[in-house]
């Protein structure tokens, strides 16, 4: 293993002491571990929170700032942040407009910010949970723990976070947070593995002539394993699998204030049709370079423009990474009024600027 | 030996904290086959963090308050999916234990049920599921068909251990329907469930400590 690292104990605190140096914006507390802004919540704005295992920098940590993430909570490398840092991470941003917790559909993640949101709930802070399960490689959510939430985290951060900024309230939050996730589909491939610095091996063997359809953020097999391929196919391949994706219906497990505990509710995302408006995202897995994105863009918008889908945004570069991956994924949310809306608004973080 | 008292089962938590220790790799292989290669990694951090609080731990008032500080120490500690949980685990198993300061096997048996139950609730798997379920599920019936039998203490963790190990080895043949270990479907056929595996070796734990 060849990697930029001191101790391997001291990836997570010195990377946080890093950005802390690097953005002056931000603060970083490390008893528990989480990142806020510098400046304090406005009074009664809801405040925006994720978090999750560490490895897939600039996510969730990047993001925190004005017109986007309020805190965030890294994990160590692959692994969920646990309750006690998502609650006290919660108190120290809260002020009297509820907290909404963003939960990319990992079993870990999904349960440690359960808890977070109960013991909040139990002490009178509103606290809702949304997921995002949108890749679309998991065919099957009966016999699996679901789809998997990862590049939609990205485009719902920006979108509710600005949301958030301009006086949503926590429903209405919560609302929009599930319009995205249900507009959202996902599906990345990768080239090689990747190597977590505690393990000091790769994640999973891939010879070199082979790809890995379908991966997910932390190397989870996905669909199938191929010869490698042309830039070209393999965008072909990802593309495809997003725009003929059918109806999926999942159920979610969310806050209930009336009764005070978790309520069933189901959540359908309809399959994309000619004529959409999307945001498109083609995100490096962490080592591949900006150049293979933009061949990867170009036949995205070729394939999209034929079926007529037009891609009325975009974002192409690293911004939910696997590490030291090489691969990508793309992403496709359809926009509409309200999330272009909050899309375009002013956004100033480490990993997203723009309209200031 | 009729009943376990707050000494031996600090033992056991300094017991279990070694056994982590030892197989921090092992359950870090098993983990990398089907999962994310961090669960050996997570539990010898959670465990050691319960083995530095064992001076605090032994003084505790009675066994509730041991296996809730011992659960919270394990959610904070652990992260991942293990974290809540084992953590819920102890914390269940507290809840039935107010002002007990020793255990008999109808203790044992109790707060282990309620401990499981609460860990299916949080972690919505049933057996069958390729998950440390395997193993905790068929261990309560074990000390429910020990306290019909009358057995001893000792006699019960013995045949506790075998039931968990059956268990264990049980995930090996079952294809992996929670956590990151589902996405393999098929490919997740025979390798052993490392969730189980910790939860055999925390049991084994307790009986090599209570001898």
């Amino acid at each position: 293993m060849k990697k930029l690292i001191n101790k391997v104990e001291d990836v997570i605190v010195e990377q946080m002491q890093g950005m802390a140096a690097a953005h002056p914006n931000l603060k970083i507390n490390l008893e528990p571990k989480y990142i806020v802004r510098n400046e304090a919540t406005k009074k009664g704005k809801v405040v925006i929170i994720s978090g999750g295992g560490s490895g897939h920098e600039p996510m969730h940590g990047g993001f925190v700032g004005e017109g986007m993430l309020d805190a965030a909570c890294p994990g160590e490398v692959f692994t969920s942040p646990t309750p006690d840092q998502m609650y006290e991470c919660a108190k120290a941003v809260e002020n009297g407009g509820g907290v909404l917790f963003l939960v990319k559909n990992y079993t870990g993640d999904v349960m440690n910010f359960e808890m977070a949101a109960e013991m909040l709930n139990s002490e009178g802070i509103e606290t809702q949970n949304i997921l995002i399960d949108d890749d679309v490689a998991v065919k099957d959510s009966l016999y699996t723990a679901g789809r998997r939430g990862v590049g939609t985290t990205v485009i719902m951060e920006k979108i509710v976070g600005a949301a958030a900024e301009a006086g949503y309230n926590l429903e209405e939050c919560a609302k929009l947070a599930r319009k995205v996730n249900s507009r959202g589909r996902s599906m990345g491939m990768a080239l090689t593995s990747c190597t977590v610095p505690a393990a000091g091996k790769p994640n999973f063997e891939i010879d070199e002539d082979e790809i890995e359809i379908g991966v997910g953020i932390h190397g989870e097999p996905g669909r199938k394993r191929i010869a490698h391929t042309s830039a070209d196919e393999i965008t072909a391949i990802l593309t495809n699998a997003i725009l003929e994706d059918e109806d999926y219906t999942r159920d979610l497990n969310e806050w209930d204030i009336e009764s005070s505990g978790w309520k069933k509710t189901s959540l359908t995302s309809e399959s994309f049709k000619s004529g959409d408006k999307m945001i498109a995202m083609v995100n490096s897995l962490g080592s591949t370079p900006v150049s293979e994105l933009y061949a990867v863009y170009r036949k995205l918008d070729e394939i999209c423009t034929e079926k007529k889908i037009s891609l009325v945004r975009n974002l192409v570069g690293a911004y939910i990474t696997a590490l030291d991956m090489q691969g990508c994924s793309v992403t496709l949310v359809r926009a509409d009024e309200e999330i272009l809306k909050f899309w375009d608004s002013p956004v100033n973080t480490p990993g997203l600027r723009w309209g200031k | 030996m009729k009943t376990i008292n707050i000494s031996q089962l600090i033992k056991w938590l300094e017991k279990a904290a070694l056994v982590m220790q030892e197989n921090k790799d092992y359950l870090t292989k098993l983990d990398s086959d089907i999962g994310d290669a961090d669960h050996g990694f997570n539990m010898e951090r959670g465990f050691n963090k319960v083995r530095e609080k064992l001076d605090e731990l032994s003084n505790s008032k009675d066994i509730a308050s041991l296996f809730k500080n011992t659960g919270m120490t394990l959610i904070s500690s652990i992260g991942g999916a293990s974290g809540p949980l084992y953590g819920t685990l102890f914390l269940q198993a507290s809840m039935v234990l107010k002002d007990k300061t020793e255990l008999n096997l109808i203790d044992l048996k109790n707060c282990l049920e309620n401990g499981v139950n609460g860990v299916k609730l949080r972690g919505k798997a049933s057996v069958g599921d390729k998950t440390m379920i395997d193993v905790l599920d068929p261990a309560i019936q074990s000390l429910s068909d020990s306290l019909n039998a009358n057995l001893s203490i000792n006699e019960a963790l013995e045949n506790l251990v075998k039931v968990a190990e059956k268990g264990m080895t049980s995930t090996t043949d079952l294809i992996a329907k929670k956590g990151r270990a589902s996405y393999l479907g098929e490919r997740s056929i025979g390798h052993q469930d490392a969730g189980a595996t910790s939860s055999y070796l925390i049991f084994k734990s307790l009986k090599e400590a209570i001898n």
